[in-house]
């Protein structure tokens, strides 16, 4: 684009790099950051044990502790049941989590090195988002292997479509966690504040248990929640492939209503696109107020 | 209002012909009743080296900061490369290097791979930036380094790196915040090599902060800058002149009096924080008739040639504290300064 043209001292020094602008070089840096995040990701793998540890400790110990309590209906037992939640709740701890990077980055003064380049906010961000869906999305489906074990059944097709609505809902974590990050600048502030963030977002959810027994103030709160309609249609894609009996079925309700009226899959996904659009704005604004 | 010392390459009428490779013209930053930089008015000619001398907040890192388009002025204006640094921020970055006071690398990156991430931000069309990085890591001598993890690199390697990194995308001016502090003698003469070479070989402006006097030397032209107004502005040499060509530093029994007497012999005294300074011609011969003028027991003689303290002092009033914890330039003072440190 532009190049520098003052004279140099000696006839000798190297020419001027001429640096590149615009969408192809904006997106260059989208693949730079996404490409920082997954390398940092695969070196650091005491991050993806313990992002294994915990859900796979709620899939069978919530899981068998809870299916002695619910017993088998039409077929189906509290394992199934929860399993998808469980892959869900790991794509959901590494999303949001990755988004420590940004903490990290900031004490460690690597965001400063970032934010003086002459790149826009939201490519940056963009570039964290994509990154730490991607990390978020493996870790999902290193969660897979796990299928058979509770008697979930696996295949091609439905493996695609689980793989895009745990990208669907990556981003959409990811991008609240940048957000949330954007404006703590202790680590230790935003370990706090993620765990008090999670945990509630987690069990309010669906992700743990049905929410159909819900009293009706505690059910309000589950509609206001992001997760509730990205967990939803997982569910449901899984159970789908299962050849549930209908009994099961209603059972284990996956669907999620607005007053009475059930929402379609794909306004479910339209919800979570949403709530990741307006935390991206947020996520980029609160990067902008930084320096 | 600012005096400017220097007349051979400020001219006031030039400004906005983008004929230096930085221009400032009245810059201003007040936070709230504080003012940190007050109109402050300088050139740096193309492919010289700038340094900006001051005690810690004194205003150099808010200047730093408002040239790098990281802070706004509160008034004045500056172009660096010749772009503006409020209406053109982003051409003013891709024409700067900076390096910061404090660290800004990805330790858990190798060296290498911290220069693609640089260069990829930077625009570096990917053809060259196997070039550029290779020739930056040789420019620092970190070549057989430059696979390993950040995170194994001495501070004074991590600094060295960053330099090579603010020069990656070949900006017109490299501006270096305290590239030396913290780090041991051998390192910062190091450091000093490559801003050298750098200049040489790259052609590149360099515009760095520092509080170290013996470094300021390095450069072709000093700001002096205190309470955020500069000072004094020349070439060291000329500097060094402005304030007499030689100094005797003296302690006596009475500080008082022997400046009284001094002054009445007709020898310029100032007093200072520990004791006296006299400004003569040939600071040896001067040493005899001072004592025996001074008319009170003396404690403490030391003749010396101008250094940058001398001019320091003569403009503040005061000396960089900074410079006695560990320059070894002034010994009896630094010793008697340190025995009630310890």
């Amino acid at each position: 684009m532009t190049t520098t043209t003052w004279p140099r001292p000696d006839g000798g020094t190297p020419a001027p790099v001429q640096q590149r602008g615009g969408a192809v070089a904006e997106l260059r840096v989208v693949g730079m950051v996404w490409e920082r995040e997954l390398i940092r990701y695969v070196r650091t793998r005491t991050r993806i044990l313990s992002g294994l540890i915990q859900p796979v400790l709620f899939l069978f110990v919530l899981g068998y502790g809870m299916s002695g309590l619910v017993g088998t209906v039409g077929g189906f037992n509290f394992h199934q049941f929860v399993y998808p939640g469980v892959v869900a709740m790991s794509v959901v701890m590494t999303a949001m989590f990755s988004a420590l990077s940004i903490v990290w980055d900031r004490e460690f003064g690597f965001l400063r090195e970032m934010l003086v380049a002459p790149v826009g906010r939201s490519t940056l961000v963009l570039g964290k988002m994509f990154g730490g869906a991607t990390v978020a999305v493996m870790q999902g489906t290193i969660m897979l292997v796990l299928a058979p074990l509770v008697g979930i059944h696996l295949s091609v097709a439905l493996v695609v479509q689980m793989v895009l609505l745990e990208l669907l809902m990556a981003v959409a974590m990811t991008t609240f966690g940048v957000f949330i990050a954007s404006r703590i600048s202790k680590m230790e502030s935003f370990q706090v504040v993620m765990q008090m963030l999670l945990m509630p977002m987690l069990f309010l959810s669906g992700a743990l248990f049905p929410l159909s027994g819900l009293p009706a103030w505690l059910a309000f709160v589950t509609r206001l929640n992001p997760l509730t309609y990205a967990i939803a249609p997982f569910r449901q894609v899984i159970f789908d492939a299962q050849h549930m009996s209908a009994v099961a079925r209603s059972h284990f309700s996956t669907t999620v209503t607005w007053f009475g009226w059930t929402l379609p899959i794909w306004l479910e996904v339209v919800m979570v696109m949403c709530f990741a659009a307006v935390f991206f704005v947020a996520a980029v604004r609160g990067l902008s107020r930084t320096e | 209002m600012v005096v400017l010392t220097d007349t051979s390459r400020v001219d006031r009428g030039s400004a906005g012909d983008g004929s230096a490779a930085v221009e400032v013209r009245g810059l201003t930053k007040r936070f709230g009743a504080l003012t940190a930089v007050n109109d402050v008015t300088f050139d740096v000619a193309h492919g010289s080296i700038f340094a900006f001398l001051g005690p810690n907040g004194a205003g150099k890192s808010t200047t730093i900061n408002m040239l790098c388009t990281l802070a706004a002025p509160s008034a004045g204006r500056a172009k660096v490369g010749g772009y503006d640094v409020v209406a053109q921020a982003r051409m003013v970055r891709r024409h700067i290097g900076l390096v910061f006071q404090e660290q800004t690398l990805d330790d858990q990156l190798t060296a290498e791979e911290n220069l693609r991430f640089h260069a990829v931000l930077y625009g570096v069309p990917t053809g060259q930036i196997e070039q550029r990085i290779a020739r930056v890591m040789e420019l620092v001598a970190l070549t057989e380094r430059r696979k390993d993890l950040v995170s194994t690199y001495s501070g004074g390697m991590a600094r060295r790196l960053e330099i090579a990194r603010g020069m990656l995308h070949t900006p017109s001016v490299l501006f270096l915040d305290e590239p030396t502090v913290g780090l041991d003698p051998q390192t910062r003469a190091l450091i000093w090599e490559d801003i050298h070479r750098l200049r040489r070989e790259e052609g590149v402006t360099i515009f760095l902060t520092t509080h170290y006097m013996d470094e300021a030397e390095n450069a072709e032209r000093i700001a002096i800058i205190d309470h955020g107004e500069i000072i004094a502005l020349d070439t060291p040499d000329a500097l060094k002149a402005s304030v007499g060509s030689d100094t005797v530093a003296l302690e006596t029994a009475d500080d008082g009096a022997a400046l009284a007497a001094l002054r009445a012999a007709g020898y310029r005294v100032e007093p200072t924080r520990s004791g006296l300074i006299s400004y003569v011609n040939e600071a040896e011969a001067a040493v005899g008739p001072l004592v025996a003028r001074a008319g009170v027991p003396v404690r403490l003689v030391r003749a010396h040639r101008p250094t940058l303290d001398d001019v320091f002092l003569h403009y503040t009033g005061r000396e960089i504290r900074e410079q006695h914890n560990e320059g070894g330039q002034l010994p009896m003072f630094a010793r008697m300064h340190g025995a009630h440190r310890r």
